[in-house]
């Protein structure tokens, strides 16, 4: 099942649509269909162009400076990347975090969530939940939201300038931070900073609930179509706390089979090698990570927040875990299976890490002085893992008796999910596109999909002039026959 | 208090070129003038909206392929269809200001950089750099005006 669509019998005899770029996520990604004659589907792939050189650029510097570094690898997720290599590195450091350390960067990481989770939902997945996923791209856009809807997008606005401000007051800047740092942080919360925090932290969990009721009733009114949109069985993987509880900056790696069966519980991430390994296909440059003892095949599986949601026996903050509550028993359990239950579950963890913020600025640690831990034992490797907004991120490194970096390996969230993001569209593509004439708004179907996953492409330049989407169709002799492209200012024209 | 005079440029300072941005802030920050206040991020964003309150004028900067040395245009707010709403065009983020705030935003100009390359690790092109020693040349006469 996972794998029909991934390969034609005969691709001689189909035409290629080419969605290129995909649109409103990061960096470059492109689908392609195959597509005979009577506009059969044979062949969906969404292809990644990752950029795999980043290991290599780490390679040879001094540790303590890759915290800092690696936040150039993305963007917009800089702070996740931040927080991992920082974890791996207290681990070489064999170091302890004072409560204080570890408190300001579970407060950067909460910033973080509640900035992208903001982002993503009021600003690129509302506009196709809003207006429809075929609706007309001239109003399928944020500033459409606005217009449409300005108390609620400002509100959008808002959560995330918030969250930006909890990253400046803990990295100490609002981009390139250094807060964190191997060992500990380099800055607590100033007093003035906890107050001028405190004074909006109510707000923000207030419009966090609004949000999850926007999409609790989004689910009500399209019930059949959300339910069943790219809809696919898939095992699981997030980090859990001890206790069970989600915990989002560090715990044991559970893993769960597509009936909810464990598969392994409270694993050392520091030995993840030994449970996840990668696969490389020739057609993609991202790998497809895979659960080891059950093979490439069988073994893929999906992260991020509805895996978290679900995967989780409870959530440690009072009004975010009665909504889990809710969403899992909604419609006999069925949201919490749909693809579009992601985006349910990234407004309950919105939640969760609106409260979070909450009690961490009413925990003096915030305020503490003791910034960062002696060394320990030191270790040649050091093995990060977080659960940043998109899901589970890995920093590995290796680091010689001179302090260099002499091997780095990253697993980030997007990467876990290629195979999944793989099926959902093969499943649009069932759906919605086999057997009809191809229209943007069809092919906006298949972003809709892509996009439920908030995948994070790696890749941070968006010079003036870049990203326009162009659709290609070519008969089977290779002559164009039709196309569509979409500039960068979102015109669209059939040629 | 709110300087009267925002520059704000974006990019990826590890990604060859496109560090223009970033790295005209660098240079107009370390000219410490008064009213002016420098702003830097990877991308623009919605949120970026909010920065140009109570701006008397604004300098996005950028850097571009489509340019050959530089070129400065007064831009005005538009609820432009940009679909990379991740990434939104300085435009956009002038509507936005309009839509959240209800009012007009200040007076907008748009810094186009030349760039060539933009792989990670680059450092900066030689055409680059003469194009930001350029871009450094004209703003020291747009900052001067009154």
């Amino acid at each position: 099942m996972s794998f029909e669509l991934e390969t034609a019998s005969h691709p001689e005899n189909l035409r290629r649509v080419a969605i290129e770029p995909v649109s409103r996520v990061e960096g470059h990604g492109k689908v392609t269909l195959l597509l005979d004659d009577d506009n059969r589907v044979h062949q969906v792939r969404l292809h990644i162009v990752e950029f795999r050189g980043f290991e290599r650029f780490i390679q040879g510097r001094p540790y303590w400076e890759v915290p800092v570094m690696v936040q150039r690898l993305c963007g917009i997720c800089p702070v996740s990347h931040h927080l991992a290599a920082s974890k791996a590195l207290d681990m070489v450091l064999g170091a302890r975090l004072t409560p204080t350390a570890e408190k300001v960067r579970r407060l950067m990481h909460y910033g973080q969530i509640l900035q992208s989770h903001a982002l993503h939902f009021f600003h690129l997945s509302s506009p196709d939940l809003l207006f429809g996923f075929g609706s007309n791209v001239a109003s399928r856009n944020v500033v459409g939201v606005i217009a449409a809807a300005p108390e609620t997008a400002k509100k959008g606005v808002l959560l995330r300038k918030y969250g930006q401000e909890v990253i400046r007051m803990t990295a100490g800047k609002r981009v390139h931070g250094t807060g964190s740092i191997p060992g500990g942080v380099n800055k607590s919360l100033a007093a003035e900073e906890r107050e001028s925090l405190r004074k909006d932290i109510y707000q923000m969990v207030a419009w966090s609930r609004e949000a999850v009721q926007i999409i609790r009733s989004l689910f009500e009114k399209n019930l059949a179509e959300y339910n069943a949109f790219g809809r696919f069985e898939a095992q699981s993987m997030s980090l859990v706390r001890a206790d069970g509880a989600m915990d989002l900056y560090h715990g044991g790696l559970r893993a769960r089979d597509a009936t909810g069966k464990l598969l392994f519980d409270h694993f050392d991430y520091g030995r993840y090698w030994d449970v996840i390994a990668e696969e490389v296909k020739p057609w993609s440059y991202m790998k497809f990570p895979f659960f080891k003892n059950q093979g490439p095949e069988h073994g893929w599986y999906r992260v991020g927040p509805l895996t978290r949601v679900a995967n989780c026996d409870f959530i440690p903050t009072p009004l975010a875990d009665r909504e889990r509550q809710q969403f899992l028993a909604y419609d006999g359990g069925s949201a919490a299976g749909a693809t579009l239950g992601y985006h349910w579950a990234r407004m309950i963890e919105m939640l969760h890490a609106a409260e979070s913020i909450k009690d961490l600025l009413n925990d003096d640690d915030v305020v503490g002085t003791d910034l960062a831990a002696p060394p320990g034992q030191r270790q040649e490797r050091g093995v990060g893992v977080i659960e940043a907004p998109r899901g589970t991120l890995i920093h590995h490194y290796r680091v010689n008796e001179n302090d260099e970096v002499i091997r780095a390996n990253l697993i980030v969230s997007t990467t876990h999910n290629n195979q999944a993001m793989n099926e959902a569209i093969r499943q649009v593509a069932r759906q919605y596109l086999d057997g009809h004439e191809v229209t943007e708004g069809l092919l906006n179907h298949i972003e809709v999909a892509i996009r439920a996953f908030d995948p994070c492409l790696s890749c941070a330049t968006h010079a003036l002039g870049r990203m326009p989407l162009e659709v290609a169709i070519v008969s089977r002799d290779g002559t164009p026959v039709d196309s569509l492209m979409r500039d960068a200012r979102g015109v669209c024209t059939r040629a | 208090m709110t300087a009267p005079i925002l520059v704000f440029g974006w990019g990826n300072p590890s990604r060859g070129d496109d560090a223009l941005g970033p790295l005209f802030v660098e240079r107009i920050e370390a000219l410490n003038l008064p009213g002016v206040a420098c702003l830097t991020d990877f991308q623009l964003q919605v949120e970026h909206a909010l920065d140009l309150k109570d701006r008397r004028r604004v300098l996005f900067v950028d850097a571009s392929i489509e340019t050959e040395t530089m070129a400065a245009t007064r831009i005005e707010a538009t609820r432009d269809t940009s679909f990379t709403t991740h990434a939104i065009s300085p435009q956009s983020v002038m509507q936005t200001f309009v839509d959240i705030e209800q009012t007009a935003p200040p007076p907008c100009w748009l810094l186009a950089i030349g760039g060539r390359s933009f792989e990670l690790g680059e450092p900066l092109s030689a055409d680059a750099t003469a194009n930001l020693a350029a871009a450094i040349a004209w703003a020291s006469h747009w900052l001067a005006v009154e």
